[in-house]
C-alpha cells in the first residue's frame, strides 16, 4: 500500500492505495466521486474521462499512485461555482445530448478539453475528437449539436468580454 | 408555434441535471455497509463436463469469506423462461434447466461455475485463480445447421439441439406452396441477420442484502423491469414471497432489451447475502458482459416472395433458423415466433404468408430481445426481398412498394398473420422520406460520385412494428407466462403537488419528463408540480416495465386513466364545496367552475379539502386524492415509416460511407418531439451499426472472438453523419387515450434494410445482388471481386 495525495476538484485529498489501484477506482471507491464511470476494461469507452493537470485522460489508464501530486477535475467539479450548469453542461441539456447518462460524464470532460484547444470545431473535428468516447443511446447526433452550441455560446461570451 | 409546456412541447429533461453533474445513482454507485465483493469463475471453454472443481485452496486465500458452487445451491431453482412456444405438432418447446451455477456441465464460454465472496474485489479475483477447475471438453455446437445433426448435444435431453419447430400460419402452408408454384415471378433470398451484443454503456450489476431481524431481502439491480425480476426470482428461483423481497432498479445506464431478463448473478447475490449474513455486490466487467448479457438477432433465413403478372404480392414463405444460445433466456422463445412471424405482412397486403422457425440450442451466450426484437428480423428479410424483386423485374423499388401498400382507407386491417393494424398511412411516410432525401437529385449526385471513381447508391425501406407488447389476453394465448399491462398510481398531495408512481422504468427514455408533461397537461399545472417515481417495487404498483416501445402507449395510458379518476373525484369534492350539482362542474386549466356562473375553485383548494375534510361530502366520498389504474390495452400499437439511405462505396477498398440518412416515422401523437427524435437517432445508430459494423463472431470452438471493444465494432461518432428525422405524418393510435404508438425501436428496425439496399444499388452495375451484414470493407470488396470474376 502507498500513500497518495492529489487535488481533486480544488480540494486536497489523500488515501492509501495498492500499486494496482487505478485512478478511476480511487476516485469512485476511495473518494466516493461516483460520477466518473467504468464502461469497459480495454480503455475504449471513455466513460471514465477526467482532467489531469488540465488534459482529458481516461482514468482507467492511470494508476492512482501515478497521479500523486496531480490536479484532477471530475464531472463533479464542472458546474459553475453557484451550482448551476456550466455552458457546456447546459448545452447538453438544451440539445438532448444525453439519454441514459452513463457515458455523459466522459463526454462532457472530453468535449471540455476539445473546446479548450479548439474553440470553434467543425462537425467533422468534433466527431473525430470523440473517437475515444462511446455512446450507445444518442447516435451522437445531439452530442455533436450540443458541443457546437456550447462552442458558439462560449465564443459569444469571449467576444462580449473583449 | 411550438408548445412550451405539456403535451407536444420539447420540455428539457429534468433527469439531465443529475446526470450532467455526476449525481446519478447507478447500481455500482451504491455501497452497503459491510458489503462483500463477488466475483464469478466462468468457464473458458464452450462445452464440457466438469471433471474436477476444488475450491479448498482458494477458500483459504486472504479476505475470502465464502466460495459457492452448484452443490451449495441444491435448494435453489433454475433461471425460469417467461414464454412458452408450442411447436408444429402441438408439443411444448424443450425447456432444459438453466442452473444459477453450472451443474456438471458447462455450456458456453462465460457459464458461471463458482462464486467467490471476499472483502475486496481484488481478493475475490485472486482467489478465483486458485480454484482447481478441470473441464473435459466436448465438441462445441456453434453452427446452427450443424447443430440439427445432433452429433453433439448442448443438453443431453434435447435431441437435435432443437428447442422447437414452429409453423405459422399452419393452415396456410399448402395454399402458400400452391401460390408460389403458380406465380408469375418468385424472388428468393437467403440471408443472415447477424448476432449482436446489446452493449448498454453501464455493465450489469447487482447488490443483495438481507435483514435477518425482519426477514427482508433487498436487491439493487440494473433492470428494465424490477417487478418482473421480483416475480421470477422470488417465485421460481429463491422461493421468497413478494412482501419480503424488494427489488430496486435505480438509475440504469441503458438496456436495449438486455436488462429485461432475470439473470443468474442477481439471484445469486440475493441468495448469498442471506447465506453469509452480509451484503453482496457484483458488477460485471465489460468482458463479462460480452460473455453473459443475452445477445440479439442471429437468424439464418430463406425467404420467397411470389408476385403475379401485375406485380401484386401473392404469397410469402420463410424458413428461419433462430439461435437460442445455450439456455432459454426470459423471453427468448417469443422473439423469432410471435414478435417475428406476426410482422411478416409488413406494410403490404400480401394475402398468404407461411413461416417455419426452428429454434436451436448452441454452445453460445443465450439470445433474447435486442432493440426491436423479431421485428427487425422480419423487416430486414421482407424489405430486402422486395428490393431484390424490384431489381429482377426492372421496377422502381418505391413504386413496387406503393403498389402493394395496405391503402390508408383499408384500416383497421386484418393481416393474414394474426395481428390487426388499427391505423396507418404508409404512402405518406414514403413520400415524405423521398422528398426529404431529394430523390429527384440522386442521378446528378451519382454522376458526381462516379466522376470521382465512387459508386453511389440509394436505398429505401418501409417498416411496421408492433409495440406495447400487450394485451394480456392475446399474449397469454400466444404463450406469455405473464400479463402485459401497466400500472400507475397518481397521488395528489394536500397542497396540490402530484406524485406519480409508474410501473414503467426509465433507463434513458426520459419518462420523468415526458410523463410529467402528460399529467401537467391534463391537470393544467406546471410540469414542475409533478414528480415521477419508478424503479422500486416497494414504492410503485406492480408493473411490467419498459421494453417493446411500450412505456408511453401502455404506461402512459395507465397514468392517464388514474388522472381521469382523480379529476372525476375532485369534481365531486368541488361540487360539494361550490354547492353545485356535480354535472355542472367543469375542470379546465387547473380551475373548477360551475357552468354558466363565475363560481370557481382552484386546484389547491380542492386538494386541501380532500385531506382536510372539514367541509366535505364524507357520507358519499372517502377523503384523500389518490388513484391507481392497471391499463391493459385492446391491441398492440403499430408505428410505421419509411427510411432512405444514400451511400458512397469506394470500389477500390470496399468502404461504405453513409452520405445521408432520412427517417420519416408515423408514431401517432408525440408528447415530447425532442425526446422522440433522440430515440430515433439512437435507434438509427444501432441499426446502421448492425448493417455496417457490429458482429458477434464465434469461432468453431465456441470462443467469442469479438468479446471486447477492441474487437466488437461499436458505432463511434465519426461513423455516421447527422440524421434527418421527421414525425409529421400522424395517424393517431385508435385505441389508447393519448393516440400514441411508441418510438424506441423504429430506428433499429428500418435502417438495416435501407442501408443494405443502398449498397446493393451502388453495386448493381457490378451485378452484386446480396451481401450479408455487416457490410465491412472486406465483404463489400470481396463481393465486387466475386461479381467481376
Amino acid at each position: 500500500m502507498a500513500q497518495v495525495s492529489m487535488t481533486v476538484n480544488g480540494k486536497a485529498v489523500s488515501g492509501e492505495v495498492e500499486g494496482r489501484t487505478l485512478l478511476v477506482e480511487f476516485l469512485r471507491t476511495g473518494l466516493g466521486l461516483t460520477g466518473t464511470h467504468v464502461g469497459c476494461d480495454t480503455s475504449q469507452c471513455g466513460a471514465c474521462v477526467v482532467h489531469i493537470d488540465g488534459e482529458s485522460v481516461k482514468a482507467c489508464t492511470v494508476f492512482a499512485a501515478a497521479a500523486d501530486g496531480a490536479e484532477i477535475t471530475t464531472i463533479e467539479g464542472m458546474a459553475n461555482a453557484d451550482g448551476t450548469l456550466s455552458v457546456l453542461q447546459q448545452a447538453f441539456q438544451d440539445h438532448h445530448g444525453l439519454q441514459c447518462g452513463f457515458c455523459t460524464p466522459g463526454m462532457v470532460m472530453s468535449a471540455a478539453d476539445l473546446l479548450k484547444t479548439n474553440p470553434s470545431p467543425t462537425e467533422h473535428e468534433i466527431r473525430d475528437w470523440l473517437e475515444g468516447n462511446i455512446c450507445r443511446c444518442t447516435g451522437y447526433h445531439n452530442i455533436v449539436k450540443a458541443i457546437q452550441a456550447a462552442a458558439a455560446t462560449m465564443s459569444g461570451q469571449a467576444q462580449a468580454a473583449e | 408555434m411550438p408548445k412550451d409546456h405539456g403535451i407536444g412541447a420539447s420540455s428539457k429533461r429534468r433527469e439531465d441535471i443529475r446526470f450532467l453533474t455526476g449525481k446519478g445513482q447507478y447500481t455500482d454507485d451504491i455501497n452497503r455497509p459491510g458489503q462483500l465483493y463477488c466475483h464469478f469463475l466462468r468457464s473458458d471453454v464452450a462445452h464440457g463436463r466438469i471433471a474436477k472443481l476444488d475450491t479448498a485452496a482458494a477458500a483459504a486465500m486472504p479476505g475470502v469469506v465464502a466460495i459457492h458452487t452448484a452443490q451449495d445451491l441444491a435448494a435453489v431453482g433454475g433461471v425460469p423462461c417467461g414464454w412458452q412456444v408450442t411447436d408444429k405438432n402441438g408439443e411444448a418447446m424443450k425447456e432444459p434447466k438453466h442452473p444459477i451455477l453450472a451443474e456438471g456441465k458447462v455450456r458456453h464460454v462465460g457459464d458461471p461455475v463458482a462464486a467467490i465472496l471476499a472483502e475486496s474485489l481484488e481478493q475475490a479475483q485472486d482467489a478465483a485463480e486458485a480454484i482447481e477447475l478441470e473441464i473435459e471438453e466436448l465438441p462445441a455446437v456453434v453452427d446452427m445447421k450443424a447443430a440439427l445433426s445432433g452429433e453433439s448435444l448442448v443438453h443431453d435431453d434435447v435431441p437435435g439441439n432443437l428447442c422447437f419447430d414452429w409453423e405459422f400460419v399452419q393452415e396456410n402452408k399448402d395454399a402458400v406452396a400452391e401460390a408460389i408454384a403458380g406465380a408469375a415471378h418468385v424472388t428468393r433470398l437467403e440471408l443472415v441477420n447477424n448476432r449482436l451484443v446489446a452493449n448498454p454503456m453501464e455493465p450489469r450489476a447487482a447488490i443483495g442484502e438481507y435483514d435477518a431481524a425482519r426477514d427482508e431481502h433487498t436487491l439493487w439491480t440494473t433492470s428494465q423491469n424490477p417487478h418482473v425480476i421480483r416475480l421470477l426470482m422470488g417465485a421460481f428461483v429463491l422461493s421468497i414471497p413478494e412482501h419480503k423481497l424488494r427489488v430496486v432498479a435505480p438509475d440504469v445506464g441503458g438496456g436495449f432489451g438486455s436488462k429485461i431478463y432475470h439473470y443468474a448473478e442477481e439471484a445469486y447475490v440475493t441468495w448469498a447475502a442471506k447465506a453469509v449474513g452480509r451484503p453482496v455486490k457484483w458488477t460485471a466487467s465489460r468482458s463479462e458482459a460480452f460473455l453473459s448479457d443475452a445477445q440479439g438477432r442471429d437468424h439464418v433465413t430463406t425467404i420467397e416472395l411470389a408476385l403475379d403478372a401485375e406485380h401484386n404480392f401473392v404469397a410469402l414463405r420463410c424458413h428461419t433458423l433462430a439461435n437460442m444460445g445455450a439456455y432459454l433466456s426470459t423471453f427468448a422463445p417469443c422473439i423469432p415466433t410471435w414478435l417475428h412471424g406476426t410482422l411478416l405482412a409488413g406494410n403490404y397486403r400480401t394475402p398468404l404468408i407461411f413461416t417455419n422457425v426452428q429454434a436451436i440450442f448452441t454452445n453460445t451466450v443465450p439470445v433474447d430481445a435486442y432493440r426491436g426484437a423479431g421485428r427487425p428480423e422480419a423487416t430486414f428479410q421482407l424489405e430486402r426481398v422486395i428490393d431484390k424483386a424490384a431489381r429482377e423485374l426492372g421496377l422502381d423499388p418505391a413504386e413496387l412498394r406503393r403498389k402493394n401498400f395496405i391503402p390508408p382507407d383499408a384500416f383497421p386491417y386484418q393481416t393474414p398473420v394474426a395481428v390487426q393494424y388499427d391505423t396507418g398511412n404508409y404512402g405518406a411516410t414514403l413520400d415524405k422520406a423521398l422528398e426529404m432525401a431529394d430523390a429527384a437529385g440522386f442521378a446528378a449526385r451519382k454522376a458526381e460520385s462516379a466522376a470521382r471513381g465512387k459508386l453511389r447508391g440509394f436505398g429505401l425501406a418501409s417498416y411496421i412494428e408492433a409495440c406495447g407488447i400487450a394485451p394480456s389476453s392475446l399474449v397469454g394465448a400466444l404463450g406469455a407466462r405473464a400479463g402485459l399491462y401497466e400500472a400507475a398510481t397518481v397521488r395528489v398531495n394536500p397542497t396540490g403537488s402530484i406524485s406519480v408512481f409508474t410501473g414503467s422504468h426509465s433507463h434513458g427514455q426520459g419518462h420523468e419528463t415526458t410523463f410529467a408533461q402528460v399529467v401537467a397537461d391534463m391537470l393544467g399545472c406546471d410540469e414542475g408540480q409533478v414528480d415521477i417515481v419508478h424503479g422500486d417495487t416497494n414504492r410503485v404498483p406492480f408493473g411490467m416495465g419498459t421494453y417493446g416501445s411500450r412505456s408511453l402507449a401502455v404506461g402512459g395510458s395507465a397514468i392517464v386513466k388514474s388522472v381521469e379518476k382523480i379529476v372525476a373525484k375532485a369534481k365531486k369534492i368541488a361540487a360539494h364545496l361550490l354547492e353545485a350539482a356535480e354535472g355542472d362542474i367543469q375542470f379546465a386549466d387547473g380551475q373548477f367552475t360551475v357552468a354558466g356562473t363565475d363560481n370557481a375553485l382552484g386546484w389547491g383548494d380542492v386538494c386541501l379539502a380532500a385531506y382536510v375534510p372539514h367541509k366535505y361530502p364524507i357520507e358519499e366520498l372517502e377523503p384523500g386524492l389518490e388513484e391507481t389504474s392497471f391499463y391493459d390495452p385492446a391491441n398492440f400499437t403499430y408505428p410505421a415509416g419509411a427510411y432512405v439511405c444514400e451511400v458512397e462505396v469506394d470500389p477500390e477498398t470496399g468502404r461504405v460511407e453513409v452520405q445521408n440518412f432520412v427517417a420519416a416515422d408515423d408514431f401517432g401523437n408525440v408528447v415530447n418531439p425532442m425526446i422522440v427524435e433522440g430515440q430515433v437517432h439512437g435507434g438509427l445508430a444501432q441499426g446502421l451499426g448492425q448493417a455496417l459494423l457490429e458482429n458477434a463472431v464465434y469461432d468453431a470452438e465456441g470462443q467469442l472472438a469479438s468479446a471486447s471493444y477492441m474487437d466488437y465494432a461499436m458505432p463511434r461518432a465519426a461513423d455516421f453523419p447527422s440524421f434527418a428525422v421527421d414525425h409529421s405524418c400522424v395517424t393517431p393510435c385508435t385505441h389508447n387515450p393519448l393516440g400514441v404508438k411508441g418510438c424506441g425501436e423504429a430506428g433499429a428496425i428500418g435502417s438495416p434494410p435501407a442501408l443494405v439496399n443502398a449498397v446493393i444499388d451502388a453495386l448493381s452495375e457490378h451485378g452484386v445482388s446480396h451481401i450479408d451484414m455487416p457490410l465491412t470493407p472486406t465483404r463489400v470488396w470481396e463481393a465486387i471481386q466475386a461479381a467481376k470474376a
